[in-house]
């Protein structure tokens, strides 16, 4: 076993090579070229970071090692796992490969487990498969796996469905089924992108553990740079099917050489760094001058979820917060802890089960419906996906005038003038007007989603997890725009987000919700460089920045946390 | 903020400039390039071009004459036992032959097709139209009104078809094909209605209909203008099946004798009428079957490859 601080990898054969591969794929539209001959391996015991945002090919890379990509792919050059040449194997060997030699963990637990299978019958499948255990030897191998992974209680989980743990639990359960047959080599396919940053904290430090007790060569596919400096011995850049710089952590995050990855580096929002990283100087919020009313004053609010047959479930529970004009306060959360339901049901979109909701002075639950529509047409919005926040049947033009069309603002042209003059703020060539969303990428789509939702000059703007779909270099291009529109138009908005280095970003204020309640707000510098409540400073504690030494300092840090709060931190439980 | 610098310009952007001048392409033009790729679905639509025009044209429609000189009602002395006289490069005098009173089997194959086309065309219009309200007004409203509507749905679905539509027919019997082909439509909606309601239940939870609901969108707008273009594939395809099954119901009812009526000829009232000439004049019964069934097959054909065409799971290369 190699000792967990060396952080240079003894030489000895790898585990995982990739010599010149080369993917491509037959399309509709003529060839993709995916993967442009690239050449990085994986040691045993080594953790290989291989860097990239969508459509770099990294995720091509990973599937072509266990033979798994669809059969319009063509591919070239040579993938060794430990002695096998994978391109050479027919569908018996592949098959027998998967799993013993190579495992793979997937970024979405909920998908890559079977849902009306037990969790015991999932880990004994593959042992029996792979010939490792049969019967109740396979039965006690399998409790074995869910305690090395840190499961409590794995004789009860084993009997249990996927949709009864929570989601970490699920990745556990994953990872357990990767190390069933003992693999020398783990494919981790952004293994932590769906979880929250504290459960992701924890699984890191359970693929951590894995190398250093086990040896097994880790590949790790992320497009989160915090992720690769808490993670990483070795970092693979890869760009548009290219890799464009390698070396170790240290070297690739600290001292890049590559214009892509400076400029990848440069993009990544750094919690503690406020607003001025991206070159902007908060403007202090004016106070309320009289006779104006507060964009957004949320009093006690409770929503909750009508269940059949069950008690209701409360997803908000008295939540009491305010927005004054041209301020942007963060909602922070987990999954759950019911941010996007305060999002939603200030927009009435979602009734409110007691409490009020005064959007710019008026309630919106209890106005006639004339009041109601005069009172959105004050009101913007930015949803999440923008896959699915624009009409795939409209064409881009459409989308964005929609609004003014519905409150019948101006005519034709001068609804198209206005059309023009927000692709300009947005930063769109105006030639999209005739486009489909399909045709543009997530960021540009994203952008259209903002300018449709300042097409009427709102006066607050819900901004619901805006950026958290897209590529680090597209979210910083649209939080500097976003920055930028808000000085020019002086919206109030809400932003909702679960990631702290975003809000900390651009909040004025910072509300942090836990399971539906508030647990502490105040000013983003209060709340955020002195945390008070012990749940804040997990969830700072817990999310990682893109500097190897930072990182490292930061996680003993959190170890030493944890200790102070009595948890045990995450590792590979071995006899 | 300037325009001269759109996002995308510089070479180490992962988001791809957007093309100033480049070819695009709209949903439905992405639609209909891969329909004309499908073989099978664009022979079916040749074959169907080419049945439609020829019994358009050759006994005319109402008034206006067609190249076929004989009538359907018409009996002429019966030659040669009725047989026909269809050849691989000729006609003949009766190319179906003639039925066993001596009228041309060939005129009445024409008319029987164009009944049949009408009542199958109809139908798919109707029925598409009743099942795409029904379902998306169910589906987007929830609540009691969905119940109603459903509830109404499901009791259409449990009384059998073809039970339901002979009792109507009878009662409307002697008031025309369209009659009839209404008739048809108000039992064959459900399954159109059913499909459209699932798919504008998924289709309401999408961001696009929520940002429409919070700009203060009505209910119909977002129904008709946001959430039924999208959900225009499984129409379509649903319509095009409705329509060869129309044709199949149309023939068992007629065949039935609850269909068309006499002196007027559908496709499934010529195959019940010489029933029993089949051991006899066996192309009494051949020649409206296969039209029967080169009809059926197209349409399906057809609505196979609009399935294909708009399933965005077929060779989907981006996105």
């Amino acid at each position: 076993m190699t000792s967990p601080q060396s952080r240079v990898p003894v030489a000895s054969e790898p585990v995982l090579e990739f010599d010149n591969l080369d993917v491509k794929f037959g399309t509709e539209f003529g060839t993709v070229h995916a993967v442009k001959g690239i050449s990085i391996h994986v040691q045993p015991g080594e953790v290989l970071a291989l860097v990239g945002e969508s459509g770099s090919g990294k995720s091509v890379t990973s599937m072509t090692a266990l033979g798994l990509l669809p059969s319009n792919a063509r591919i070239g050059g040579d993938i060794h796992v430990i002695d096998n040449q994978v391109t050479s194997m027919d569908d018996r060997q592949l098959r027998r490969m998967r799993g013993n030699d190579v495992a793979m963990v997937f970024q979405e637990p909920m998908t890559a487990l079977n849902p009306v299978l037990m969790i015991g019958k999932q880990l004994t499948e593959s042992l029996e498969l792979h010939d490792v255990a049969h019967g109740r030897e396979a039965d006690a191998r399998a409790v074995e796996l869910l305690r090395m992974v840190g499961i409590p209680e794995p004789e009860r989980r084993v009997k249990q469905f996927p949709h009864e743990l929570s989601g970490g639990q699920r990745q556990r359960v994953v990872i357990a089924m990767a190390l069933a047959c003992d693999p020398r080599v783990i494919i981790a396919d952004e293994p932590t992108t769906a979880l929250d940053v504290t459960v992701q904290a924890e699984i890191l430090d359970l693929l951590r553990s894995l190398k250093e007790k086990l040896n097994t060569g880790i590949l790790l596919i992320t497009h989160n740079m915090g992720v690769v400096a808490d993670m990483a011995d070795r970092v693979a850049v890869m760009f548009k099917g290219n890799i464009v710089e390698e070396g170790t952590a240290d070297e690739v995050l600290n001292r890049p050489q590559h214009e892509y990855t400076k400029r990848l580096l440069a993009a990544v929002p750094h919690l503690g760094r406020g607003p001025q990283q991206f070159g902007f100087a908060q403007k202090a919020v004016e106070p309320l001058r009289p006779g104006q009313s507060l964009a957004l004053d949320v009093q006690n609010l409770v929503v909750e979820y009508q269940r059949v047959g069950k008690t209701p479930f409360r997803a908000v529970d008295d939540v009491s917060f305010s927005v004054a004009p041209g301020e942007i306060v963060g909602l922070v959360g987990e999954s759950g802890s019911g941010k996007s339901t305060i999002a939603r049901c200030s927009l009435g979109l979602i009734p409110a089960h007691s409490g009020t909701v005064n959007i710019l002075g008026e309630d919106l639950h209890s106005i006639d419906r004339k009041t109601e529509k005069a009172l959105r047409k004050r009101v913007g919005v930015v949803f999440q996906d923008p896959a699915s926040s624009l009409n795939p049947r409209f064409p881009i033009g459409d989308c964005i005038a929609e609004p003014l069309v519905v409150h019948k603002v101006g005519n034709r042209a001068s609804q198209l003038a206005r059309v023009e003059e927000l692709l300009d703020a947005v930063e769109l060539p105006r030639n999209v007007i005739n486009r489909y969303p399909h045709e543009l990428s997530g960021g540009q789509r994203q952008r259209v989603s903002i300018a449709r939702a300042l097409v009427l000059d709102p006066e607050f703007l819900v901004a619901d997890e805006p950026t958290s779909a897209l590529d680090v270099s597209v979210q910083a291009q649209v939080l500097k725009m976003f920055l930028a529109l808000q000085e020019r138009y002086q919206f109030a908005c809400i932003f909702v987000s679960h990631d702290l280095a975003v809000i900390d970003m651009l909040a004025h204020r910072v509300v942090v919700l836990e399971s539906g309640a508030i647990v502490e707000q105040g000013t983003r510098q209060q709340v955020l460089g002195n945390p008070q409540q012990e749940y804040t400073k997990r969830l700072i504690a817990a999310a990682p920045v893109p500097e190897p030494g930072e990182q490292r300092r930061r996680r003993e840090e959190r170890y030493r946390l944890l200790a102070q709060l009595g948890d045990e931190r995450t590792e590979l439980k071995l006899n | 903020m300037s325009n001269s610098q759109t996002p995308g310009s510089d070479s180490y952007s992962i988001e791809a400039e957007i093309p100033a001048n480049t070819k695009t392409y709209s949903q439905g033009q992405l639609v209909f390039r891969r329909f004309v790729r499908h073989k099978g679905a664009m022979a079916s639509l040749i074959v169907l071009l080419f049945i439609t025009l020829t019994a358009i044209t050759s006994i005319g429609v109402g008034p206006l004459p067609g190249w076929w000189d004989k009538d359907y009602t018409r009996a002429t002395a019966v030659l040669d036992g009725g047989r026909p006289t269809i050849g691989f490069f000729s006609l003949g005098e009766h190319p179906f032959g003639q039925d066993t009173i001596g009228k041309d089997y060939f005129a009445l194959v024409m008319r029987g097709t164009q009944i049949s086309l009408l009542v199958a065309v109809t139908v798919g219009v109707l029925s598409t139209i009743i099942g795409t309200i029904i379902g998306a007004v169910a589906g987007y409203m929830r609540g009691w009104i969905e119940s109603i509507l459903m509830r109404l749905t499901d009791l259409v679905i449990v009384i059998p078809l073809l039970a339901l539509a002979a009792v109507i027919a009878k009662a409307a019997s002697d008031q025309g094909v369209f009659v009839l082909a209404l008739v048809l439509a108000i039992v064959t909606w459900t399954g159109l209605a059913r499909l459209v309601r699932g798919e504008v239940l998924s289709l309401r939870e999408r961001e696009f209909v929520a940002a429409a609901r919070a700009v203060g969108t009505s209910p119909a707008r977002i129904i008709f203008k946001h959430i039924l273009p999208n959900t225009i594939g499984v129409i379509i395809v649903s319509a095009t099946l409705s329509i060869a099954s129309a044709i199949l119901l149309e023939t068992s009812l007629s065949y039935l004798g609850f269909g068309v009526q006499s002196p007027d000829v559908s496709l499934g009232l010529l195959i019940s009428q010489y029933q029993n000439a089949f051991l006899t004049r066996p192309w009494l019964f051949w020649f409206p079957g296969i039209m029967i069934l080169l009809i059926a097959l197209s349409i399906n054909f057809i609505g196979d490859g609009l399935r294909d065409a708009f399933d965005p799971r077929q060779n989907r290369s981006k996105d």
